[in-house]
């Protein structure tokens, strides 16, 4: 299998897109299309990427971009790939979602195109809320974050949606971060080598969201990865590599304390949360590296 | 109490003054103020409802089945494809017999994309046996929320009610707004088929083509009720609050040569163009529509009628124009206009009143009388 | 009088439809009518919008965006590159903008006040931004738009940190037509 090591200059992510000033999504997006080149099409739910795309007549992206309803990005991704593969294409079909359109609504769906074996890539960039509309909370916003609907921060844990993507057993999922451009570049040309259904979880620090600087995204990613509140990692057939930035980080984490502190969301997050979160981290830290160990 | 606040926010207010036990929402834009209004005043323990985030539209409305049939008063809203996808659920919650009351913004349909004000969205539920009221202003948005509560749990009604304002143009304008002192205006909840374990009994279950007429018979009968109960409550509401409200808001129609229907902000809106149109010496009057289910008998007799439809039926009308059309047993003037937040001025409202032709449809901005 | 209509232009993120919230409630203070709306394109940080506002003795029952503003306000200079700010302003009308400097639009009345200059000097920032919707409020009482006394209990009502009304009262003493 010929994996690219050189990421090439082509942008597909056009100039005078809608993002935010210091958007991750639109960074990730970027290095994902550089990484499937243009035999793709990017089914796109609604989430900020619908949004980012521009309005008509012009859109942001030099490829297919198909745009679907909130809840069904998975099922049309199925339909799209069942043809293409029917006739005989070869097209990538990458779903570009975000928290709310995969872990809440849209879960259904991914659940059924997973369980059915769809050829196809379906990347979940997290921004920890509903972007799109607002920043309210979604499931995937951590406990103790507030939003727009958790004003005294949220009382509920992220729903682990690695683990419910890891029971459907699919050839390969990976965690991956806005931050690392290139490890995700190789994850996504890595998934398109697999014929099934592949996931990507890809963390993307929102800075309306998250309440930050514009210009610290990028920080804020790593920060992610170096307190180990985001693992880096892989799944091929269930065999778990964790990534060397995230051991490194396992090693020797920075305190939670110095990811959670610059992003307003976490603003007077109690000691009964916070202590719950390093808990959540350590016991997650824990069950990765022992099953590593143990393959 | 008198304040400013935005057609969602005074929505917000109306559910805090309702106090429903529990609220299952989930965020759409241009409904989000709404929800996260809510979530405010939960947080801070003015409102005492149990707040659940759910995942879906169609969780929403499935959450709120589950707990208005317990006999507690329950309350969501939602935009467009949120109502869509809701759909399954709104026609059950009607045939359930449920008090549910909703706020919906209205909002076009995609694709593509777009989040500003048509009112297809509700239109497409008119068949489903759910009262619906298009309100104009913040004051009424607020109003009109507290009566549906009253209206719904009337037990000559036991029906949901949908209160609708347009997206953008209602929900994120700021209006003045005065708060009541509800009192006993809305009594005391009984719910006569709640579910009760020293009562068991089965619910909605199989039906035999022996018998489901009958209880779609029932949904219609206390649909007709409803006129009744709608009447005397927005009476009382007069009475109380000062503030009146009837099926239609008739401005300057009675001896009106021609007169303009329509729904939301574009019927509040063409009052405008009436004042400007008399002064031309066109005797015009506009009729706001306020009630779309059930379904108004407007006196329109011995004059020229243009409807505005904010909202399309493919293959076949105005969906507005159409209905009136068939109550009135007259040609009407159709505007189309206003779709996905197309803007429509009074000066574009009196146009269609000076160029009318009648038994001709006129989609706005795209043609010279199709 | 007449109907009075503002539009308000500002890039998101920088309270521009606060601002024309605050002055709704300040004219219904003073005991007239007033809407406040935002046009929304999609909801970003740093874009260009505009808010609308209308003033008037009896009750407002339009709309529509308003096409021949009587006053332009703008909030954030820069977007005067892309934006015409100036579009359908009404002959005579009055332009205010945030500046440290008069800028002299042909044909209109301008005024300017530092609005920038005077949140930063009460540390009225947010994520990097400073919040100018609590100061334009002094700024458009100086131009008899509204009453100060309005304009401070509006600030109030939305607002707990008293900085916010000393920005106004700042930019109502430092304003110059």
């Amino acid at each position: 299998m010929d994996i690219i090591t050189e990421i090439p200059k082509e942008e597909y992510v056009l100039k005078c897109s809608s993002a935010c000033a210091g958007c991750s999504d639109s960074l990730a997006l970027r290095y994902v299309l550089k990484a499937a080149g243009p035999d793709t099409v990017l089914v796109v739910p609604a989430c900020c990427t619908s949004v980012t795309q521009g309005i008509y007549p012009n859109t942001a992206f030099n490829i297919p971009v198909y745009n679907i309803a909130f809840g069904a990005a998975a099922a049309c991704a199925s339909g799209m790939s069942n043809a293409f593969r029917a006739t005989g294409k070869k097209t990538n079909v990458i779903v570009y979602a975000g928290d709310g359109g995969t872990l809440d609504i849209g879960l259904q769906a991914l659940s059924g195109a997973f369980e059915r074996g769809t050829d196809f890539l379906y990347i979940c960039y997290d921004n920890e809320a509903y972007g799109n509309t607002g920043m309210q909370r979604s499931g995937g916003t951590p406990m103790g974050a507030r939003t727009t609907t958790t004003p005294t921060g949220k009382t509920d844990a992220k729903k682990d949606i690695d683990a419910i993507i890891a029971a459907h057993d699919p050839p390969y999922m990976a965690t991956a971060c806005s931050s690392y451009p290139q490890d995700l570049f190789k994850k996504v040309q890595t998934a398109l080598t697999f014929r099934g259904p592949t996931f990507i979880h890809v963390l993307a620090p929102c800075p309306p969201g998250w309440r930050y600087p514009t210009e610290k995204s990028v920080e804020m990613g790593k920060l992610a990865v170096k307190s180990g509140m985001w693992v880096l990692y892989e799944r091929e057939y269930g065999k778990l590599s964790i990534n060397p930035q995230s051991k490194a980080a396992m090693k020797n984490p920075i305190p939670l304390e110095e990811y959670l502190a610059p992003q307003g969301r976490f603003g007077g997050i109690n000691a009964k949360t916070l202590e719950m979160l390093r808990q959540h981290l350590a016991k997650n830290i824990k069950k990765l590296a022992a099953e590593e160990a143990e393959e | 109490m008198k304040k400013i606040a935005t057609g969602n926010k005074a929505v917000a207010e109306a559910v805090k003054q309702v106090q429903p036990v529990v609220i299952a929402v989930y965020p759409i834009t241009p409904q989000t103020e709404i929800v996260e209004q809510i979530a405010e005043f939960v947080s801070t323990g003015e409102l005492k409802s149990r707040y659940i985030p759910v995942e879906s539209e169609h969780s929403a409305m499935a959450a709120c089945i589950g707990a208005s049939i317990t006999g507690i008063r329950t309350f969501t809203a939602t935009s467009s494809h949120g109502l869509l996808y809701m759909h399954e659920m709104t026609n059950w919650a009607a045939g359930a017999r449920l008090p549910i009351v909703m706020a919906n913004v209205n909002r076009s349909i995609g694709p593509g994309w777009n989040i500003w004000a048509e009112h297809t969205d509700a239109m497409q539920e008119r068949d489903t046996g759910w009262l619906q009221v298009y309100v104009s202003t913040v004051q009424e948005a607020y109003d009109a929320t507290l009566m549906a509560f009253r209206i719904a749990e009337h037990n000559d009604v036991l029906l949901p009610v949908m209160v609708n304002l347009d997206g953008f143009s209602l929900s994120h304008i700021m209006q003045p707004l005065d708060t009541v002192e509800i009192g006993d205006f809305i009594p005391p909840m009984h719910l006569p088929h709640a579910i009760d374990p020293t009562h068991p009994a089965g619910y909605g279950g199989l039906t035999g083509p022996d018998q489901h007429f009958k209880f779609r018979w029932d949904i219609e009968r206390s649909m007709r009720d409803s006129v009744k109960v709608i009447e005397a409550t927005e009476k009382d509401f007069a009475q109380r609050f000062g503030r009146k409200y009837g099926f239609t808001e008739d401005y300057l129609c009675e001896d009106a040569d021609v007169v303009v229907v329509s729904m939301g902000t574009l019927g509040k809106e063409a009052e405008v163009a009436i004042d400007m149109l008399r002064k031309e010496g066109i005797r015009a009057g506009s009729m706001r529509l306020r009630w779309l289910r059930p379904f108004p008998k407007p006196d329109l007799k011995g004059k020229e009628v243009v409807v505005i439809d904010r909202d399309y039926s493919f293959g076949f009308g105005g969906i507005l124009a159409k209905s009136v059309q068939a109550r009135q047993k007259t040609d009407v003037y159709s505007v189309i206009a206003g779709l996905g937040g197309q803007e429509v001025t009074y000066e574009d409202i009196a146009d269609f009143i000076r160029k009318r032709r009648m038994g001709e449809e006129y989609w706005f901005g795209v043609n010279d009388h199709v | 009088m007449t109907m009075y209509e503002i539009r308000i232009h500002s890039r998101g993120g920088e309270g521009g439809v606060t601002a024309a919230r605050l002055l709704a409630l300040s004219a219904i203070h003073d005991g007239k009518y007033a809407t406040a709306c935002p046009f929304y394109g999609a909801e970003r940080r740093g874009a260009p919008i505009v808010s609308f506002v209308r003033i008037d003795d009896k009750p407002i029952k339009i709309y529509s965006q308003i096409k021949k503003p009587d006053m332009v306000v703008v909030i954030d200079a820069s977007v005067m590159d892309v934006v015409d700010v100036l579009q359908g302003l009404k002959r005579g009308g009055k332009v205010l903008v945030n500046s440290t400097h008069k800028i002299e639009f042909a044909g209109f009345s301008s005024s300017h006040v530092d609005l920038t200059g005077i949140a930063l000097k009460e540390n009225l920032v947010v994520a990097g931004s400073p919040i100018l919707d609590t100061a334009v409020i002094g700024a458009l009482a100086k131009m008899g738009i509204i009453t100060a006394g309005s304009g401070k209990m509006a600030i109030r009502e939305m607002f707990t940190d008293e900085r916010n009304v000393r920005a106004a009262e700042a930019a109502y003493r430092e304003m110059s037509a």
